[in-house]
């Protein structure tokens, strides 16, 4: 069974009979059975996926309507809740929550027939980029498993790359989906703020956080999009889009579109070879007849700064509810004062975790909000403003999705520090509120490096088809797993 | 010179659902912690979503008392960990970051008094802590999360009131105006809560917490300020601090926990996008909003000729002003009136008798219709009402069944009327030198008659014959 597909690629295969649903989801659960010791992708695995596909397949026989996925296998990011599922987000403080509910995309998937083969490792809370601050161990990046794989939603970048499953759903609050999609060389999208429901999803900071598909290739992206965008009544921040085909006319290329090219992202601290990569992605896109440009997003020198300070504050209240009451894990809670119970309780977080919530906890305290959280949300406005006008003049932007190459893993673990730096080409959407994806484009001494492009608010479509004319310019290696 | 400020929390109890979720407003008489959703119960990855009838209740109740009412408003996050609140955070409405509560500052009339309304704010009600075990070493707490998520509006008044009289009558206004308004009904327990400042000249402000109803709220200032002044006199200093009132014991008592030095971390909620209410939407909130209180008051006066006293007492409570203008018409409205001030409102004075209570409209006019007609006096009126109020049955039939119509005819009457006559000479005689002794006769046939005789007819007669 070859399991190296894509997702339109698997439908296809189905609906013309080449392959049935039960083959190719037990061959991905054997593939995960083979590879995921060294990986570890998975926090669980479906060990009902296989019967599924099973019905999946006597459906399709039997004539009955089927969903578009038809049986696909795709992993979840342990933040996304399944019905009688456990949802950990990698915490132990989570480790016996069972979702009583789906999450809007579950729901939509689920009609749609996907398959969930299983829960994907992540950092803590989404809490990281290298998945490194998972409670329940690192995932590895199969390109070199010495290598971080990135993160938060390392665990479903790394069962899409390692050929586990066909696609992922993973969490972006300020590059958690592009940057493993980078650092494992697979395509990983951050919608318009709104487009995808985030009922569900175990927020972080749910102001700027989005769900987003991780997936071989830039159609496979527009296909999940068709499915998992649009209002949601369980979602007040939803937006409408009007029902839009986002595979619909993706070969459009981008000739004669104006690409920026963001000069506060390719400075200080780049990686050679991922500047020369990036310079590289350039000229193929004007290649392609696109006109690109230097321009400059001032406030993205101090985006960073804001984007820790807003996620802290929010996920200081977010992650407040944890006090282990009503869910959470084995600690009973008779015999103890409700405050010394919540502080012994709330000590199972990891560390990543408590390093963010004391800060939560100090920057929009009165005496300091002033000084911290209220200038973090100046720049953000600031921020969102400057990327506004740039678009009046550009169809898209261009950066490397990170400045760096992968690391090893405990390279940067204890340098917060250095770790916050590798998240500078990513917040800025997340901040805005705008789309952005990561191709990916090449490979330097076996590692790969992503090119990000960026769109204005409401234009993922517009976006993907830059995407796919990029995506197209490239043929990388197979992952050497 | 005393300073008072309220903070009252009143329930929008008249709503189906909950502020964020469709669980039931009501949550009352209901099984512990089975009025929950995974929405209310904050369970992870849920989100608030909006209940839009709430906001428009609570922009009426702004209205109502006066207040701006802003284009957009925003929902804040109000930090803090409390075992009644399952996010540990209560989803609320701020005016620090400009005005963007439901409603801006306000008055009310109170008397000649103006009190100033600060604000109007809606936000979610936590759940219920009850305590179990007497000693504090062996109490448990447990939780009902049924009220979690309940609609609460919160009314600020300014330090406006000089006294607990003015305080109770502000709270007399406000709970006939919450009622009347149809937003809430004031006589469910727990539907109205209060905060109050205190403050005596020379001393510092103290906040009384946690007082259950309206009825203590007036108890509670009340002791508050007899207990500055008694401190004052001593010449101790009334420090800074929050008490909490013991409703069992009818005290305030200072709360040693540090809950003034929290710090909530305001910020806004980012689930519940910016609402706008434009002013096509306000407008046509405006337009469909009851009829005061005052405005009703006036029409029962003008229209109809009804007493100030009369009209006042009718038009104050929903329930009976509902009742009047249901089954008045233009020539009965009086006697209707009448009916409701004086008998009816004896009979159904609770909450549970009013909601027993089988009394139509219907029956209303009927009694007012018939009293006028001369075919049944006031007093067996009262009789049928009474037996109405209990079967729900027709006049007609109420009539029959309890032997209530008048003695009209006039045969019989004059029986009756000489039979007074000779029991009651001296009062004969004296008619001649005081007609209005008259009445006492006619009395007397009234009681011979329990009530039946018709009074116009028995005077006429009775008239003749003394002559």
């Amino acid at each position: 069974m070859n399991l190296k597909i894509s997702a339109l690629e698997y439908v296809e295969q189905v609906k013309n009979g080449d392959i049935s649903a039960e083959d190719f989801v037990s061959s991905s659960i054997d593939r995960i059975k083979n590879v995921d010791d060294k990986l570890h992708a998975f926090l669980q695995v479906n060990s009902k996926a296989v019967e599924h596909a099973q019905q999946i397949d006597k459906k399709i026989k039997s004539g009955e309507k089927v969903g578009q996925c038809f049986g696909m296998p795709i992993s979840i990011k342990d933040n996304i809740c399944i019905k009688h599922s456990k949802t950990t987000c990698a915490s132990k403080m989570l480790e016996k929550f069972t979702a009583p509910y789906d999450a809007t995309v579950i729901s939509k998937l689920k009609q749609e027939d996907a398959i969930f083969v299983g829960k994907a490792n992540m950092d803590e809370f989404a809490m990281g980029l290298t998945t490194e601050f998972s409670a329940y161990g690192p995932s590895k990046n199969p390109w070199n498993t010495d290598y971080v794989p990135g993160g938060s939603s390392g665990g479903s970048a790394v069962s899409v790359s390692a050929f586990e499953c066909i696609a992922s759903l993973g969490s972006d609050t300020g590059g958690s989906v592009r940057n493993p999609a980078s650092f494992c060389s697979v395509v990983g999208f951050k919608p318009t703020y709104g487009l995808i429901s985030r009922f569900g999803l175990i927020s972080y900071a749910n102001s700027i956080e989005q769900i987003g598909p991780i997936t071989r290739t830039v159609k496979d992206t527009a296909f999940l999009l068709n499915i998992l965008s649009g209002l949601d009544s369980n979602d007040n921040t939803t937006i409408e889009n009007g029902n839009q085909d986002y595979l619909a006319d993706i070969d459009s290329g981008i000739e004669g579109k104006k690409i920026g090219i963001i000069q506060e992202m390719m400075g200080e601290g780049i990686d050679p070879s991922v500047l020369s990569a990036t310079n590289d992605a350039v000229s193929k896109l004007e290649g392609l007849g696109a006109v690109c440009e230097k321009v400059s997003i001032d406030m993205v020198k101090y985006s960073v700064a804001s984007y820790y300070t807003i996620t802290a504050t929010e996920a200081g209240s977010n992650l407040a509810r944890y006090d282990n009451l009503r869910y959470g894990y084995e600690f009973p809670v008779e015999g103890f004062e409700f405050n010394s119970y919540i502080s012994k309780a709330r000590a199972k977080f990891g560390p990543e975790v408590i390093r963010r919530m004391i800060l939560g906890g100090f920057v929009p305290s009165a005496g300091h909000a002033g000084k911290y959280f209220l200038k973090a949300l100046k720049v953000k406005s600031k921020l969102t403003k400057e990327v506004k006008d740039a678009f009046k003049k550009f169809d898209y932007l261009i950066a490397p999705t990170v400045p760096v190459l992968p690391f090893k893993l405990g390279e940067k673990i204890d340098d917060p520090i250095a770790l916050f730096l590798v998240d500078i080409n990513t917040v800025m959407s997340n901040l805005s509120g705008i789309p952005s994806i990561s191709v990916p484009f090449s490979i330097s001494n076996g590692l790969p490096i992503g090119i990000q492009l960026l769109a204005n608010h409401g234009e993922d479509k517009s976006l993907l088809q830059a995407a796919k004319a990029l995506e197209s310019t490239v043929n990388l290696p197979e992952v050497p797993i | 010179m005393t300073k008072i400020g309220l903070e009252i929390h009143c329930q929008l109890t008249k709503l189906e659902s909950k502020l964020f979720c469709s669980c039931k407003a009501n949550y009352r008489e209901q099984e512990i912690n089975s009025n929950v959703c995974p929405v209310c119960m904050g369970l992870p990855g849920t989100l608030p979503r909006i209940n839009q009838k709430a906001i428009e209740k609570a922009t009426i109740i702004a209205m109502a008392l006066n207040c701006s009412t802003p284009e957009k408003i925003a929902f804040f996050r109000k930090n803090y960990f409390y075992p009644d609140l399952p996010k540990n955070f209560q989803i609320t409405q701020l005016n620090i970051y400009g005005d963007t509560s439901v409603g801006g500052t306000g008055s009310i009339m109170v008397g000649d008094k103006k009190i100033r309304i600060t604000r109007v704010q809606l936000e979610e009600d936590p759940g219920r802590l009850i305590y179990e075990g007497s000693s504090s070493k062996n109490q448990i707490t447990l939780v009902d999360y049924n009220r979690a998520g309940t609609p609460l509006v919160e009314i600020v008044t300014e330090p406006d009131f000089e006294n607990p009289k003015q305080v109770r009558e502000f709270l007399n206004i406000l709970s006939d105006l919450l009622e009347n308004l149809n937003v809430s009904d004031p006589s469910l327990e727990g539907a109205m809560r209060a905060d109050a400042n205190v403050s005596i000249e020379g001393g510092n402000k103290v906040e009384i917490k946690n007082i259950g109803s309206f009825h203590d709220l007036e108890k509670a200032v009340h002791f508050e300020i007899t207990r500055q002044e008694s401190l004052h006199s001593r010449e101790i200093p009334i420090i800074q601090e929050t008490r909490h009132w013991d409703d069992k014991r009818k005290i305030t008592i200072s709360s040693r926990s540090k809950e003034e030095e929290l710090d909530y971390r305001y910020f806004l909620e980012g689930d519940i996008p910016w609402i706008k209410i434009d002013s096509d939407t306000r407008e046509k909130l405006r337009s469909e909003m009851p009829e005061s209180i005052s405005s009703k008051k006036n029409r029962y006066i003008s229209e109809y000729g009804i007493p100030g006293q009369v009209a006042d007492v009718l038009s104050s409570d929903k329930f009976y002003s509902d009742l009047f203008d249901k089954s008045h018409s233009q020539t009965n409205a009086k006697e209707v009136a009448n009916i409701i001030t004086t008998d009816l409102m004896g009979l159904v004075d609770t909450r549970e008798k009013r909601e027993q209570s089988k009394l139509t409209p219907e029956h209303l006019k009927d009694l007012a219709d018939y009293i006028q007609e001369g075919k049944l006096s006031r007093s067996s009126a009262k009789n049928a009402l009474y037996e109405i109020v209990k079967s729900g049955k027709k006049l007609s039939q109420t009539i029959t069944e309890l032997d209530l119509g008048n003695l009209s005819n006039e045969d019989e009457l004059l029986k009756i009327i000489k039979q007074v006559i000779s029991e009651e000479p001296k009062a004969v005689e004296q008619t001649k030198s005081n007609p209005q002794t008259i009445n006492f006769l006619v009395g007397k046939v009234m009681q011979k008659t329990k009530g039946k005789a018709d009074p116009s007819l028995t005077l006429n007669l009775l008239k003749k014959e003394v002559e």
